[in-house]
């Protein structure tokens, strides 16, 4: 049995009167110390099944169990990072990322507490900004915080919820490359469930892709392995037959799911956006 | 440095309104031969003015010793009422059980005046003091309420979720999340209760006969010195206007922060 086991979970929501399903009969399993991002359209209901995986939400059906419990609420020795950071304005960097070493590691000393948090938020770089609030930082500086804050509580799960959605095109890139480095440079495996919409971020950080068709009703596609060694760059990812291979794979199973849409029973919802990161090459090529 | 021109507009503006309001109030002391002109209710008063702090009598005192009475009493009922009123506001935010349970009480209760509350406090505590606090903090204590419950289901399901994969504890979701999150609902309850605590001061010394401006106000109106009420009035719009000013000033830096 795999370390997470994700064993077809549907969630729906009230949509006014109708009913909307946005996940149906989703089954994924994920090894111990490995790195799986859920590629998939914008809306397409990824940030529901990561909640639901995390915790955070219980699903309508179906069961996600995690080192062999069932999970019921957010489990201990878990990290999330969410998209729109979710720090606490009211707290300075460090105190921010204090607050969850010490909600996390309680039986540690106070001081060997501090010296976590400064180190994780000095690992980011951002050890000069430490006194600073959040809306003092930029966006990236912001969910470099949210990372230290993750990794700082030293989790053996770690759910990635679209962490640089939110973010500017290089700003974006350069932080996929830091957490790369920070994420092989962990003593520990880390067990790692990445959200994302751009392909070239799964293929940067995954030892597997999992393409989400679009919703309502999504659920997964087949799993892309990417056998590249990390830490990868960005720069090497473009030429690496590999990497095309994969990226290919990926890029076909999910405009394939836009192009033979399933008969919706459920309350058909307008496509508001077909986030075309998801597809980098389509107009290229 | 030149004033510019909207410095001018900026300090003569309110300061033209308060000359046509001075304006309305002589012509109306024309025609009622009761009401003093502005002339004659500042050199009736000059004396509780100019000496604010002079004790001559138990109600015939200096403006500022009359204001400071009422202003002790209002201290009391405000922060009784908002020592209830804040616990109590967070709890209903928290739960929605409670607040179902409560709120229809709640809006009934707040439409009530400080003139229907004296009577009871008068029954219940026999004695005027403690009939005023229990007046005012009954009066001022829902806006807090409200706004505190308010500020907590305000609260953006980000800040919840932070508290789940944290596992805080209960006492640590209340102190790092709820009550910071929340304090500046619960500021903006704090002025608008301090407001209507300073409204019924007034209704509460009228009724009790206790020495204060509203006290005094009552006291003289019964002794025909019709000046000192409007002296008494414009105390009391004066000390209100600075009081909700002060309330905004600690509300916008709690906000900045």
């Amino acid at each position: 049995m795999a370390y997470i086991d994700v064993s077809s979970v549907s969630k729906a929501f009230a949509a006014g009167r109708a009913v909307r399903c946005v996940l149906e009969d989703v089954t994924l399993s994920v090894e111990r110390g490995e790195f799986v991002s859920i590629v998939g359209f914008m809306g397409c209901g990824k940030s529901t099944l990561l909640s639901i995986i995390a915790g955070l939400m219980p699903p309508d059906a179906g069961e996600v169990r995690l080192g062999g419990e069932l999970v019921r609420g957010v489990r201990p020795k878990t990290a999330i990072v969410f998209q729109n950071y979710s720090l606490l304005p009211w707290l300075t960097a460090l105190e921010n990322v204090h607050l969850a070493v010490a909600a996390a590691l309680p039986m540690w000393p106070r001081e060997r507490q501090a010296t976590q948090a400064r180190w994780y938020l000095e690992k980011v770089g951002l050890a000069s900004a430490a006194d600073r609030r959040p809306h003092q930082l930029s966006g990236g500086m912001r969910q470099r915080v949210a990372i230290a804050r993750a990794l700082a509580t030293e989790p053996d799960v770690l759910f990635l919820d679209d962490p640089f959605g939110a973010l500017d095109a290089l700003t974006r890139a350069n932080l996929q490359q830091e957490l790369a480095q920070l994420c092989s440079a962990e003593a520990r495996p880390v067990t790692t469930i990445m959200i994302t919409n751009s392909v070239e971020e799964a293929l940067l950080l995954s030892d597997r892709i999992v393409p989400m068709t679009h919703g309502p009703r999504a659920t997964l596609g087949r799993p892309v392995a990417v056998a590249i060694p990390k830490p990868r760059t960005l720069a090497q990812l473009v030429h690496d037959e590999h990497a095309r291979h994969s990226r290919a794979r990926v890029v076909e199973s999910l405009t394939a799911s836009v192009r033979r849409p399933r008969r919706l029973q459920c309350t058909p919802q307008p496509v508001e956006d077909i986030g075309l990161t998801a597809v980098p090459n389509r107009s290229g090529a | 440095m030149v004033p510019s021109v909207r410095d001018i507009g900026r300090l003569c503006l309110p300061l033209s309104g308060v000359v046509l309001i001075g304006l309305i109030w002589f012509a109306a002391s024309r025609s009622v031969p009761d009401l003093p002109s502005p002339a004659r209710t500042w050199n009736e008063s000059k004396s509780y003015v100019l000496q604010p702090f002079d004790k001559r009598g138990e109600m015939d005192q200096g403006i500022g010793r009359l204001a400071y009475y009422s202003l002790v009493r209002v201290s009391k009922g405000f922060l009784l009422g908002i020592a209830l009123a804040t616990p109590l506001g967070l709890l209903l935010g928290v739960s929605p059980t409670l607040h179902r349970m409560f709120d229809p009480v709640i809006q009934i209760l707040r439409p009530i005046s400080p003139l229907a509350w004296l009577p009871l406090g008068l029954v219940v505590f026999r004695k005027s003091e403690p009939a005023a606090m229990f007046a005012i903090a009954v009066c001022s204590m829902w806006p807090t309420v409200i706004n505190s419950a308010a500020g907590v289901r305000a609260i953006p399901q980000d800040y919840w979720n932070v508290a789940k994969v944290l596992h805080l504890s209960r006492f640590m979701t209340f102190t790092k999340i709820v009550v910071p999150a929340t304090l500046p609902y619960i500021f903006t309850g704090y002025r608008l209760s301090l407001g209507i605590a300073w409204l019924v001061i007034v209704a509460s010394e009228m009724l009790t006969g206790t020495p204060g401006i509203g006290g005094f106000l009552w006291q003289e109106y019964n002794s025909l010195i019709y000046a000192h009420i409007l002296l008494a009035i414009i105390t009391i719009g004066l000390i209100g206007f600075a009081l909700d000013r002060l309330m905004g000033l600690a509300e916008s830096r709690l906000r900045a922060a």
